[in-house]
């Protein structure tokens, strides 16, 4: 799908999030929410919809939706309602999943996301609202019969539904991350995408540029990566596109998103889609919210991510991008932070390391800052030592690979490979003289003119010094003595 | 002749030691069991289990222990949950279904001491007013076996009126423990919405339903209520409001009480003898020194296009979890999804579920949702204000409970309609959310006649009282069918 003339065209996008709320039991019942258990062995009664019971709605599920209203400045309804979705599924115990449908308890917010020129761009937040997870059907390995298991049923999840604001493929990503940093900065939900905490419905159309009329939208259904978000879309927009200039029509469906083939398909059509006659939900009163308790939900809110990015940059002197990058989870954050505060004469050193060497080190074993990989006083350490000058930036490298690798201290490392860094300026003199004696040519050519030998010697000297001839004396000492 | 006490003497006798649980429930089994061909109050007989618990209570009777309803024998419509016995809802749907757990109500009064015989019979997950539509059968009536007992609590209030029990458990969504009581010639208590936990009853329509009482006289309806109600964390809708003692507030003087007739109940649909054993009843209180004047509640007569809208809304849904995955009635060799869920459903329900469950989804449906949901939904909060402007005059309602006394099985069963009429005067109460009861007031043709008195919400001490100064003065409570006296 190349042949598509894209730029004649405008994207619209809006996203509906979904992210499991890290409550510890469900949102109607007191069963766990832990993940990973045999199937059905977190399913209660009430997850199982049986005969006579009833929902009793988790207060903690309630603080997290307004925790995440108050993080996106949205309004928080003094009065939302939980009503029911019908429809029948096996996934689906009670033939309805409750939600939140006219009143949701979040409305009205709006997200900043940074484009690719470097601006902000403002995403409206339509609103957000609670609602029950449904179970799971599980196809393999039962000899072509279908099995229900029922442990997600009832776990709490946050609908949160953007406006249609997105142009493009790389604004959806852009803006999921940022939710997605949100949530887990609010430590409201894991964030883990691969266990289905946090997923997405992308609902995607086209439109000739200029046009200020919706297109017909299809809705991709449950998304639950970054990059599949962005190929699903991608996919999407080239196939409405190129449809439209050959004459067809997009249609109003549900699409899903095949990663292994890389395309979307049709689940089902508008006219197949279920009339889910939603209606309040009886069993469960008008959910009330107080002041009192929206204003203490909010003194508990911790710095949010663009706060933090801010404060960063004026505290220690980082670009936007960097304080950015740093402030992609509060782990990160925190971690450089934590570093800072260890050589706070050095914060942009830090940022560089923490940005670099470690983000690398980290990402190739796929382990999380805070894992205690490497500890925040190891790393300061070694920084330390960048800076008292008793190693150079590029044995430094050499070293976090062995502290990485043994677990051991700076100091230890730079000790037991006695890599210190020489810095007796008589030591590296003595051995810029025997470089000079050794070379007598390349010293010649030097001298009549040919400046690039510089490097050379610097080289030499270093090899001389196995690299731990400190970089601006040896420069130094050079520029002196090569003239003669 | 041990059935002969009421469920007041036979706490206190048991207290006393005049006669032990164990022999009580052996009387009243084999009372149950003589009974059963020609009544059909029962679906379920837990002798074994009665028995035991019979004993049991017995061992703390004898140690001084035990709760106000220690080795009373009690029965429970077929809508309560309890554990390890099966619980119906009077339909195949059911028919299979062994509850894991105890509904609230069967807890509360399992901790009261209270012994259960057994399940009662009622109208197919409780819609119906005459217990034609129990997959189990018809009940018939002990006054009459030609005639219907009422319903849905069909089999309660038989088997209170035939002394089976002296008390049974029943619920009421629009008139299913009052409409039965009047039709059987017993005493039914419908309280506040949310005072008796919802929790562990099969839901019909869950903003309407509310467990209540059947028995013989006011004063036992207070005593079994007692133990019944209050506050249940598992019922959102329960209310955390201190349950009154209801027997300390029975003996009340009536002087000064004010009594609204409601004016839309003695309408023309209203039997005439019927009205005239009514209006003898409101004469009974005007000389206990209460003071009558009439009412008018005038979006009352809405009551049943209302109820006919928003019930069935509500069962569609609550019934959706009947899809034969589960738990009850699965069809035999399913072909595909569709097919189990169209099987298992289209063989589990009878006919006035699936209408109803088709009416439901009707008036849910996009594009009728307003004109038909929504629209009941004001209607219903207009009568509801009717009721509050009614209640800033008077203290209590009052007014016939029935149109008629009992017809006769199968005369109103091919009419829907004619069918849901007999709710008339009841539904306004369920719709309002308040407390509601019906005492024996006489007769029509052998048949009895209930007197229905209303309250405002939480004022079930009030009614009681209200019913039991009544009763004090008539006997009528105390008539038994003679097959059964």
């Amino acid at each position: 799908m190349t042949g598509a003339n894209e730029s004649a065209w405008e994207t619209v996008i809006g996203l509906e999030i979904h992210a499991q709320l890290a409550t510890r039991s469900k949102i109607f019942s007191g069963a766990s929410t832990a993940y990973g258990a045999p199937p059905n062995a977190q399913a209660s009664l009430v997850d199982l919809g049986f005969p006579g019971v009833l929902p009793v709605l988790n207060g903690e599920a309630v603080r997290m939706a307004v925790r995440f209203g108050l993080a996106v400045g949205a309004r928080i309804a003094r009065h939302s309602v939980f009503a029911r979705k019908n429809y029948f599924y096996p996934d689906l115990p009670k033939g309805y999943q409750i939600s939140q449908y006219e009143l949701p308890i979040v409305a009205q917010g709006s997200l900043d996301i940074v484009l690719d020129d470097g601006s902000a761009k403002r995403i409206g937040i339509t609103r957000a609202h609670l609602e029950e997870d449904a179970g799971k059907s599980l196809h393999e390995g039962l000899g072509g019969l279908t099995g229900v298991d029922l442990n997600r049923a009832g776990t709490p999840l946050i609908e949160i539904v953007s406006e249609p604001d997105l142009r493009s493929a790389k604004e959806a990503v852009a803006y999921m991350k940022k939710v997605h940093t949100l949530v887990r900065y609010l430590e409201i939900c894991d964030g883990n995408m691969q266990e289905g905490s946090f997923r997405c419905d992308a609902n995607v159309s086209v439109r000739p540029k200029g046009s200020d009329k919706l297109g017909t939208r299809a809705e991709i259904k449950n998304i639950n990566s970054f990059r599949y978000v962005e190929k699903a879309i991608q996919y999407e927009i080239a196939r409405q596109i190129e449809l439209i200039e050959s004459g067809g029509k997009v249609v109003q469906e549900t699409r899903l998103y095949d990663p292994d083939k890389g395309e979307t398909r049709s689940m089902r059509t508008k006219e197949e889609a279920n009339d889910y006659r939603y209606f309040p939900d009886p069993d469960l009163l008008p959910l009330a919210v107080s002041e009192e308790f929206i204003e203490e939900v909010r003194r508990g809110l911790p710095e949010l991510p663009d706060e933090k990015a801010a404060r960063l940059s004026a505290q220690y002197g980082l670009s936007a991008y960097d304080a950015g990058v740093l402030t992609a989870s509060r782990e990160l954050a925190d971690y450089y932070e934590e570093v800072v505060r260890a050589v706070p004469r050095e914060p942009k050193l830090a940022a560089n390391w923490v940005m670099g060497e470690l983000a690398a080190a980290l990402n190739k074993e796929s382990v999380e800052v805070g894992s205690g990989r490497m500890p925040a006083a190891r790393l300061a350490g070694l920084l330390a030592r960048i800076a008292d000058q008793t190693i150079s930036g590029k044995l430094a490298k050499e070293v976090f690979e062995a502290m990485w690798a043994s677990g051991q201290g700076a100091d230890a490392i730079i000790e037991s490979k006695g890599l210190k860094q020489i810095t007796d300026s008589g030591a590296i003199e003595r051995a810029i003289e025997e470089v000079m004696a050794k070379n007598p040519g390349q010293l010649a050519d030097y001298r009549a003119g040919k400046d690039k030998l510089f490097g050379f010697f610097v080289g030499q000297v270093m090899k001389a010094t196995q690299g731990k001839a400190n970089p601006a004396q040896l420069n130094e000492l050079l520029k002196k003595k090569l003239p003669g | 002749m041990i059935h002969r006490n009421s469920l007041t003497q036979l706490a206190a006798g048991l207290r006393a030691k005049k006669f032990s649980s164990v022999e009580l429930v052996r009387a009243y089994l084999q009372r149950i069991e003589a009974s059963q061909p020609a009544l059909n109050a029962f679906i379920s007989v837990t002798a074994a289990q009665a028995l035991e618990a019979a004993a049991a209570a017995d061992r703390d009777l004898a140690a001084g222990r035990g709760g106000a309803l220690a080795g009373v024998p009690i029965a429970h419509k077929d809508l309560f949950c309890t554990a390890g016995v099966r619980t119906t809802c009077g339909s195949r749907m059911l028919d299979n279904f062994v509850s894991p757990y105890d509904a609230t109500v069967v807890a509360k009064l399992k901790a009261a001491g209270a012994v259960t015989l057994g399940k009662l019979n009622m109208d197919e997950f409780a819609m119906g007013s005459s217990n034609e539509t129990s997959y189990y059968g018809p009940v018939r009536n002990p006054w009459n076996p030609d005639f219907v007992p009422g319903g849905s609590s069909g089999g309660s209030a038989a088997a209170v009126a035939a002394r089976l029990v002296p008390a049974a458990t029943a619920t009421d969504t629009g008139g299913s423990i009052r409409q039965p009581a009047a039709l059987c010639g017993i005493t039914g208590v419908k309280p506040t919405y949310g005072r008796v936990s919802r929790y562990g009853m099969i839901a019909f329509a869950s903003s309407l339903d509310q467990a209540g009482v059947l028995a013989a006289s006011a004063q036992d309806a207070a005593l079994m209520l007692r133990e019944m109600a209050g506050f249940d964390p598992r019922d959102s809708t329960s209310v955390d409001t201190p349950v009154p003692d209801y027997l300390a507030a029975l003996d009340a003087p009536l002087a000064g009480v004010k009594v609204g007739l409601i004016k839309e109940f003695f309408d023309e649909g209203l039997d005439r003898e019927s009205e005239r054993r009514v209006r003898e009843a409101l004469a009974v209180l005007e000389r206990l020194g209460a003071s009558l004047r009439e009412v008018s509640l005038q979006n009352l007569p809405r009551s049943v296009p209302v109820y006919y809208v928003v019930a069935p809304a509500e069962c569609s849904s609550n019934l959706a979890r009947y899809d034969g995955v589960r738990f009850g009635h699965r069809c035999k060799d399913p072909r595909d999804l569709q097919d189990l869920y169209r099987r298992s459903r289209g063989e589990g329900f009878g006919a006035e579920v699936k209408r109803r469950i088709m009416t439901g989804t009707y008036v849910l449906s996009a594009g009728y949702y307003d004109a038909y949901y929504l629209k009941a939904q004001r209607v219903r909060q207009l009568i509801a204000a009717d009721f509050k402007r009614a209640f800033g005059e008077v203290d209590v309602l009052a007014g016939p409970t029935s149109p008629t006394a009992a017809f006769r099985i199968g005369a109103k069963t091919a009419d829907p309609i004619t069918m849901y009429l007999n709710d008339i005067y009841t539904i306004g109460a369920n719709l309002a959310g308040l407390p509601a009861l019906s005492v024996p007031c006489g007769f029509v043709d052998g048949l009895p006649v209930g007197l229905q008195i209303v309250g405002p919400h939480f004022a079930e001490a009030r009614i009681l009282n209200v019913a039991h100064r009544y009763q004090l003065e008539t006997d009528w409570h105390l008539k038994a069918p003679e097959r059964f006296a």
